[in-house]
């Protein structure tokens, strides 16, 4: 007799199936919503940590941030180029710890290439933004023609990518970062130097500041000492570089994050929106169904259920049947949301990072806790109302 | 021996006296119905005994106690005890077996107990029927197995509102015999009719008019075998 509510719900499948949507609904709202919120929260961090630089300096024709920016938000590739001369004036100018060069080059969706990617060419000895991330998947020294690969490039560690020709071992594979970093190649920067002599070779117009590949960067990466000042170390990078664009990272975070905000803001709001009219519903659904369903609980109540027996057995039922609906809302969502991460990040245009195991489970088990209680509270209502009527004046009517 | 007792019973709704200075006995293990019009207060009679409502006025004394004065929670206990409930419209729990409906009444009261519940649809003729819905059960049979649910506690009354109202004469007799049996048994029953047919079948009838005793009649024929059809035979003991 405890499994009365079980029971109930299994013999009135139309019924069940149909709060249970309900609840479904909402816990699909709340986890669907608040694991793109929290993605792209992820995002942003994992983005904030891979760009690791206060000041990073392009090319001028590099579209100021722009095309820089979209390279890192959504994987677009894209090559430019300064003369490596803007290394050494960086380095000269007071309040730069550190400035690393990285050189960019990007891959054909043509025969001499495996797959279209930006690779990425980084200096070893001055790099602080790649390095510690590479080492988190590939301990050693980069080799001539040795490359990491981001997390979505489709080559596995030991298998060969050609580009431009050349053959290029896989070493590492990098963890995910939600970013366009992630569609990337990283080598050292003889490697791409190699790599950029071959696309020459091919006719691939590179816009090469002089004849040499070794006086050429693409980006230079720059970190300020503390207790200067980043704005005018900016100014200052401006000032004493040619053809180059310094921009400031948190810029470039400061859009991400506002885009974020307006987003975050919006899924908020439609989770609320969601939750207010589903709790609505079900309070009406609870009523009529606890009011169609009095006579039922009457019989019960003169068989000697107590009053709180009567409330127990309604709540135990609507918990039920909401955490039930609970768990297939979060299996929905996770079904939509996992496998269609990828299209969410191209809609959205922003860093989208899935959050780990452990935090998913946390939100997931959040969502079906609140669906039972949102689930529970609409029917308590109905419940104690109808624990209060007499069951003779219940069995009376229509007798 | 007095099981029940009303003195002076009294139930008011605004200016309407549903019952007016209602004073009625039933020893233990008299069988006893109700008789009366519509309106005539044997609903609201039925309903004070029942433990399901309280007279405005008067004292309801039941196996001694007076349960005009009980809380609603007392009286809940006292219902569950001491009272089998039987309704003209059966009120069986949808979604339950036959076997499940008999075996509620056993879980509020002490333990649900599935063998003895089954002995129970076995005195009401439904064993083989204990794993049915109430949907796939007859009208006659869902009220059997409410006279199960009924007894399954050993009640010390029963308590049929209108039993036999919605059944065909054949699955009415088939409750009466039940009642028969239970009263030769021992337990007592209070039956609420319009029909004379099944007031004929109790050792006494009350009828009440505008909500007090018209009369009481006693049955001279009670206990003696029906031969063909009904010849009502009631001595009239009193009047009001």
């Amino acid at each position: 007799m405890k499994s009365l509510p079980v029971k109930n719900l299994i013999r009135k499948p139309g019924r069940t199936a149909a709060l249970m949507l309900l609840t479904a609904f909402l816990a699909l709202a709340v986890f669907g919503g608040s694991l793109v919120v929290l993605s792209l929260r992820q995002g942003l961090n994992s983005l904030e940590a891979r760009l690791g630089a206060d000041i990073i300096v392009v090319p001028s024709e590099a579209q100021s941030k722009v095309s820089f920016q979209n390279m890192f938000l959504q994987g677009t590739t894209g090559a430019f180029y300064m003369d490596a001369e803007n290394l050494k004036r960086v380095r000269e100018i007071e309040g730069v710890e550190k400035a690393a060069p990285q050189i960019f080059l990007a891959s054909l969706k043509a025969d001499c290439c495996s797959v279209k990617i930006q690779v990425i060419g980084f200096d070893p000895q001055a790099d602080f933004t790649v390095q510690p991330w590479i080492a988190q998947s590939y301990a050693r020294e980069l080799g001539e023609m040795d490359v990491v690969v981001g997390c979505k490039v489709e080559a596995g560690v030991g298998e060969i990518l050609r580009i431009y020709d050349q053959r290029c071992k896989v070493v590492g594979r990098l963890a995910a970062t939600g970013t366009g970093l992630d569609t990337a190649v990283y080598c050292n920067l003889d490697t791409i130097r190699l790599l950029l002599q071959a696309a020459e070779e091919k006719g691939v117009s590179h816009k090469v500041t002089s004849d040499s590949a070794a006086d050429q960067v693409s980006a230079i990466y720059v970190k300020v000492k503390v207790g200067y000042d980043v704005g005018r170390v900016n100014t200052a990078i401006q000032g004493h570089t040619r053809k180059a664009s310094a921009v400031r990272t948190r810029s470039m975070i400061t859009d991400v994050s506002d885009s974020l905000a307006g987003i975050s803001r919006t899924v908020t709001g439609l989770i609320g929106a969601v939750w207010v009219l589903a709790f609505l519903i079900l309070l009406i659904a609870f009523a009529m169904i606890i009011r169609e369903r009095r006579r039922e609980f009457a019989v019960l109540r003169l068989a000697g259920m107590s009053r709180r027996m009567l409330s127990g057995l309604i709540l135990r039922e609507t918990a039920l049947c909401s955490l039930l609906g609970g768990v297939l809302g979060v299996c929905a969502a996770a079904l939509l949301a996992f496998p269609f991460a990828t299209l969410i990040e191209t809609a959205l245009g922003l860093p989208y990072l899935t959050p780990d195991l452990r935090t998913v489970a946390l939100l997931a088990a959040a969502a079906v806790a609140a669906a039972g209680i949102v689930g529970s509270l609409a029917s308590a209502g109905a419940a104690w109302r109808l624990s209060r009527v007499d069951p003779g004046t219940i069995l009376r009517e229509g007798a | 021996m007095s099981l029940l007792e009303l003195k002076n019973v009294s139930k008011i709704y605004g200016d309407l006296k549903a019952l007016d200075s209602v004073n009625i006995h039933v020893d233990q293990g008299e069988w006893v119905a109700i008789m009366g019009p519509s309106g005539s207060g044997k609903s609201t009679m039925m309903n004070i005994i029942g433990c399901m409502d309280k007279p405005t006025i008067g004292e309801v004394l039941l196996d001694g106690v007076d349960i005009s004065k009980e809380s609603s929670k007392k009286l809940t206990d006292i219902r569950r005890d001491k009272i089998g409930l039987i309704f003209q419209q059966f009120h069986m729990v949808n979604y339950l077996t036959a076997v499940e409906n008999v075996m509620v009444s056993q879980y509020y009261h002490s333990m649900p107990d599935e063998e003895e519940a089954l002995e129970a649809l076995g005195r009401v003729g439904l064993r083989e029927r204990a794993r049915h819905l109430p949907s796939q059960l007859s009208g006659g049979e869902q009220q059997r197995v409410c006279v199960a649910r009924a007894l399954i506690n050993h009640p010390e009354l029963i308590l049929a509102d209108e039993p036999t109202g919605n059944l065909d004469e054949a699955n009415e007799n088939i409750v009466l015999d039940l009642f028969a049996q239970l009263h030769k048994e021992g337990t007592t029953l209070i039956v609420v009719t319009h029909d004379p047919e099944v007031a004929e079948a109790a050792q006494r009838t009350i009828v009440l008019e505008h909500g007090r005793v018209a009369r009481e009649i006693i049955n001279e024929n009670f206990g003696k075998k029906k031969q063909g059809p009904h010849v009502p035979c009631f001595r009239i003991s009193g009047r009001r």
